[in-house]
């Protein structure tokens, strides 16, 4: 086992028992990942591929009916303390402020009221939320609420950091700003060392812009890990920019080769399901 | 577009006030015969009945304010009582199974019935009025906050879990104020329901209360008293659930208006 590790995912397989028709469903098999201190690495592949299920056993809120996972060289037993996790789905408690939100984390690691404060001001400013503090989630647009989730996750300023499509619902133009912002904000500087980051999408564009290595998902059930890219691109990267690099078509080129087929399989197994229907 | 919704606003406010007046007139046209006057009252009577009532004898401020404590006991105890209950069960699978089937026995009882027995164990003064009109808001504030504790957004959920929530910060910063949002959304049918358990625990038993007073005059055929009970009764009962609907704007600063016109 390498110590350089921050996760280790190492023979997962995940099994649910549907409630409808009581039989297993397997939903990934035989998964193995590795995520190095500070790299960037993206999850694609097919709909329904349990990729999200990998995030959920990585970060403890599942656990695996085979296999274990590695965090800094230890078995995870419980939740994932060194993680932050960003789901997909809006998580903003509505009944708190902007700020009051991005405090949550602090608050349950019992921190002092005038620390808190002082470090949710900070990261309001980062993500260019100053002014909106003591708005609440629904006064705020999707990116800002997005930005104020982003904020609420790095506050705590976990090792590890979770990404489940998180800038899915965001339309094209702010997506690109946040993902730009989450690169700066993610790479080491003077006063932090680089996150380590799992990001899931299913947007091919989205993850060679930004990763350091991109992994292929298998169709389910019992899907697995059937492809992993290396990218390498100068950085800092800007997400637009990078698009225009010829050695970016490249990698879309070789990593399309391997996710189509898979698609194209997701897609005529729901057929199949539909058709029984 | 705003001027619109100004002068539909007066037209509406007109209209309701002419209604208003077409049933005093209608009612004081068909009780110019003492037959129908008998079962209907007469509104200048009952009338003349509230003035004496509030302004001269000034002797139905103590009934009233029976009514509106025993109203106030039971709404605040039960409010209390079903709020943790409901979060109780609400929290523990268990606990819920188990006294599932006890639960649903008791809210469908037609719990007016226990009166008599509330009289026994409390004797005629208030608190027997009191424990009757908790049982009626009891179960309503109890299903909404089960409700509610059983609806909390999973995702919400998880990812107080990821940023480090232990079992009871949970309960303070995720369950509980979830749970509110539903309780406040009972409140104004449980206000209604504890003035109903006050008024109704009077009128089958009672030394004093507006309850009483009505039961005094139908003893007596006193139809306009009893109007001008109802009426007393009814207005209290809209100030009651317009005082919680202050309460809740003040507290609910942060549920999206659905009207629009505070959006930026």
């Amino acid at each position: 086992m390498n110590a350089t590790y921050v996760l280790s995912l190492q023979d997962i397989q995940c099994s649910f028992v549907s409630s409808e028709t009581k039989s297993e469903y397997i939903a990934i098999d035989k998964v193995c990942l590795d995520l190095h201190s500070g790299e960037f690495v993206s999850i694609v592949g097919p709909t329904g591929c349990g990729k999200s299920t990998i995030l959920n056993v990585a970060a403890g809120l599942i656990s695996p009916s085979k296999g274990k996972v590695i965090v800094f060289g230890e078995e995870l037993r419980s939740i994932n303390r060194h993680a932050g996790y960003m789901f997909q789905t809006n998580t903003l408690m509505p009944w708190r402020s902007a700020k009051d939100n991005i405090m949550l984390g602090l608050e349950y690691h019992n921190l002092s009221k005038d620390k808190r404060g002082h470090i949710a001001n900070e990261w309001l400013r980062k993500v260019g939320l100053g002014d909106f503090g003591d708005r609440f989630p629904h006064q705020l647009s999707g990116g800002m609420q997005k930005r104020v989730a982003l904020a609420q996750t790095l506050a705590l300023d976990p090792d590890i950091i979770f990404m489940d499509e998180p800038f899915s619902a965001l339309d094209v133009q702010t997506r690109q700003l946040m993902e730009n912002e989450l690169l700066q904000l993610c790479q080491a500087s003077s006063t932090q060392k680089g996150k380590s980051v799992l990001f899931i999408t299913h947007d091919l564009d989205e993850a060679i812009a930004m990763s350091d290595r991109v992994i292929v998902m298998s169709a389910g059930p019992a899907s697995h890990p059937i492809g992993n890219f290396e990218i390498d691109l100068p950085k800092p990267r800007d997400v637009a920019e990078i698009k225009s690099n010829p050695r970016f078509q490249e990698y879309y080129k070789q990593i399309w080769d391997v996710l189509r087929s898979e698609v194209m399989k997701s897609y005529s197994n729901q057929m199949k399901t539909l058709t029984h229907v | 577009m705003y001027k619109n919704l100004i002068s539909n606003k007066t037209k509406i406010i007109t209209w309701q006030v002419l209604i208003l007046l077409m049933i005093i007139l209608a009612w004081q046209f068909f009780s110019r015969s003492n037959h129908v006057a008998f079962f209907i009252g007469e509104p200048l009577i009952v009338f003349q009945r509230l003035v004496n009532w509030l302004i001269i004898e000034k002797d139905v401020y103590w009934h009233l304010g029976i009514t509106l404590l025993e109203t106030c006991l039971a709404f605040s105890i039960g409010t209390l009582a079903g709020t943790f209950c409901g979060l109780f069960l609400g929290l523990s699978p268990i606990f819920s199974a188990i006294f599932d089937p006890y639960i649903k026995a008791l809210n469908s009882m037609p719990r007016v019935i226990l009166a008599p027995i509330f009289s026994v164990w409390f004797g005629l003064g208030m608190w027997s009025k009191v424990a009757l009109a908790i049982t009626l808001v009891f179960f309503v504030v109890f299903f909404n906050v089960y409700q509610g504790i059983k609806e909390v957004s999973p995702s919400i959920l998880a990812n107080a879990k990821m940023l480090g929530a232990g079992r009871k910060q949970l309960i303070r910063t995720v369950y509980l104020p979830s749970a509110t949002s539903w309780v406040f959304s009972s409140l104004h049918t449980s206000i209604g329901l504890a003035f109903v358990g006050a008024v109704v625990g009077e009128y089958l038993g009672s030394a004093a209360g507006v309850g009483y007073l009505i039961l005094q005059a139908e003893g007596s055929f006193d139809i306009n008293t009893v109007i001008a009970g109802i009426i007393l009764l009814t207005t209290c009962a809209l100030l009651l659930d317009s005082i919680v609907g202050i309460i809740e704007k003040k507290l609910m600063v942060w549920r999206p208006q659905t009207s629009g016109l505070e959006k930026l």
